[in-house]
């Protein structure tokens, strides 16, 4: 009797762990799916030209992504480019520079950078940073580059403030604490013989990063930098404040513009039911989840690759 | 000897030890910054937050500019958002994260779900939040707290199973060795004897959820849109601080700013604090 029943538990509880498992593979599938079939109107409307279109002409029923896509391209790709550095040095200050008493509470702080909520960021951003970009940084910028070919194009424009600069900007805070993180525990999963026989035949502390440390860890340190990058991707409150909100291309990184996660935020309220706007969003949402899908499943590739389980 | 050495010194050591010295700096000049940052967000908020601090932001609902109202009904509707998405998502985490830990092993279906959650503990909220429109705001006719919390506990399940799994894979060998050995059969030596000893991780990683989802702005847009009135009702829009913030922070109002601001210190300082009582957790466990 007592046998047949805890059998029976074991079947029932084996079924709930394996029915969890197999919603999470659901849940997956209800996502692309949901968003593709909400999609599908506008992506028979446009057909490809949908990808390649810049015109976001609600009036002329007239919906194209490449605008916000470019957007989120830059953004997110300028992003790196402020955080990767940083986030090495704060990952090798943790590592190899820090004083014992230091490196937890320090550790523990830039952790905390990840745990502030987006919106904090967007209102912060566009309360703090916007202004002092504005009054200090963009003129200054716009007026040393006066004339200078290039460089002058790509930082044009009246200084607003906002922009995908200023966003960029933003999301850099944002990721940092992410790809430090990654950079952080795979240092440490570098066996100690290696650094100590390159300290050992006179090898200075960067020497011992550059030679031995990074070589090692460069598959992870590559799939934590993409972790960066696919969070930057989809990232949409603090976008919002700060990058201006214009459906135009602009070739200038002080020009205000918009990514997919921020069209889709405000746009949104003003798409109605069964419409085709909405429908575009939807498309461009899907577009957004393939996207930050490949980033984030090649950045799950590379950091498992190397780091013990 | 003493010559070649000091010649050494003189071009090659010192010129590599002045290269490390300044990348030695430069890290330190990193971490001054992200520091700073921090610093500079948190002092924001208090110096801005706390001017609007007062009784009435408890007491009052949310009202047009230029009557007072308090943020009672965004502080509620936050807490029963958060609290519904959490007790959604967290059974359902702990059930996938056990699944994993304890039967998975090294299955083909093991490895698909866990990396479709590592992938979904990242993926765009805003897009849940489409997903939750469209799965049930749009053919249930209207948006909800419950859509809100839905949405939510999409979000928790994924860090959920992280550190279920983590925790429940830490657990020593000799443990369940001693429950099968009484006679247990596997669903018990899980339940009563490995989740216990994994409570304080299992623990910490619902507080990193409530800590994520009670800041999540995106994921409730469209689905619990926000409510200006005091409600609790989870079939009826309903408000909450992020929301309040994303409305009122843009707005040329200032009393409006000025609640944004209040709204904001409070999330922050909840966040920020279940963070370290988590971590705080976590530490005391091991």
């Amino acid at each position: 009797m007592t046998g047949r029943s805890e059998a029976l538990g074991d079947r029932v509880f084996a079924a709930l762990a394996y029915g969890a498992g197999i919603l999470v593979l659901l849940l997956l599938g209800a996502i692309i799916l949901s968003l593709l079939i909400g999609g599908m109107p506008a992506l028979r409307a446009f057909g490809w030209h949908f990808l390649i279109n810049a015109d976001w002409d609600p009036v002329h029923q007239q919906f194209g992504a490449l605008v916000p896509i470019y957007g989120t391209l830059v953004t997110s790709l300028l992003a790196l480019l402020f955080a990767v550095p940083l986030a090495f040095g704060i990952a090798f200050w943790l590592t190899e520079l820090a004083p014992d008493w230091l490196r937890r509470p320090v550790g523990t702080a830039v952790e905390l950078l990840a745990a502030i909520p987006s919106i904090i960021y967007g209102m912060w951003g566009f309360f703090v940073i916007v202004p002092f970009m504005s009054a200090h940084v963009q003129p200054m910028v716009i007026d040393a580059l006066d004339g200078v070919p290039v460089l002058g194009a790509l930082f044009a424009g009246p200084p607003f403030g906002t922009g995908l600069l200023t966003a960029a900007l933003i999301l850099a805070v944002m990721i940092l604490p992410f790809i430090a993180s990654v950079m952080r525990d795979v240092f440490l999963a570098v066996p100690a013989v290696f650094k100590e026989s390159a300290y050992g035949v006179g090898c200075t502390t960067w020497e011992v990063m550059r030679s031995i440390v990074l070589p090692y860890t460069r598959i992870s340190v590559m799939g934590g930098i993409m972790l960066g990058l696919g969070r930057a991707l989809g990232e949409t409150m603090a976008v919002t404040f700060v990058i201006g909100n214009t459906n135009r291309l602009s070739a200038s990184l002080f020009g205000p513009g918009n990514t997919i996660a921020s069209l889709v935020a405000l746009e949104f309220p003003e798409a109605g039911p069964g419409s085709l706007k909405l429908s575009a969003l939807l498309a461009l949402g899907f577009l957004l989840f393939v996207i930050s899908f490949i980033v984030l499943a090649i950045s799950r590739l590379l950091v498992r690759t190397r780091v013990p389980a | 000897m003493n010559m070649a050495r000091s010649e050494m010194r003189g071009t090659l050591s010192r010129r590599r030890q002045r290269r490390s010295r300044m990348v030695k700096a430069l890290c330190w000049l990193a971490t001054g910054i992200a520091l700073a940052f921090l610093a500079l967000i948190l002092f924001t908020l208090l110096w801005l937050g706390a001017a609007g601090l007062g009784a009435t932001v408890f007491t009052t609902s949310t009202r047009p500019p230029g009557s007072g109202g308090g943020l009672a009904n965004a502080i509620v509707g936050s807490l029963i958002q958060t609290a519904v998405g959490t007790a959604i998502g967290t059974p359902i985490g702990l059930l996938v994260g056990t699944f994993l830990a304890e039967y998975a092993g090294r299955s083909a279906l093991g490895s698909a779900v866990r990396f479709v959650s590592d992938v979904l503990l990242s993926a765009p909220s805003i897009l849940i939040g489409l997903f939750v429109y469209a799965i049930l705001v749009a053919p249930f006719g209207g948006f909800s707290g419950i859509a809100g919390a839905v949405a939510l506990a999409v979000i928790v399940i994924p860090i959920v199973v992280r550190t279920t799994e983590d925790m429940l894979r830490l657990i020593p060998v000799a443990l369940r060795e001693a429950a099968v050995a009484l006679g247990a059969p596997k669903w018990k030596s899980i339940v009563f004897v490995c989740y216990p000893a994994a409570r304080q991780g299992i623990a910490t990683g619902i507080l990193l959820a409530v800590a994520r989802v009670a800041g999540e702005t995106a994921p409730l847009l469209f689905t619990s849109l926000g409510n200006l009135n005091w409600s609790t009702s989870l079939t009826k829009p309903m408000a909450s601080l992020p929301l309040v913030i994303y409305q009122y922070a843009g707005s040329a109002f200032d009393d409006w700013v000025q609640l944004a601001w209040v709204a904001a210190l409070l999330i922050t300082l909840g966040v920020l604090a279940i963070n370290l009582l988590a971590r705080a957790a976590l530490s005391s466990g091991q």
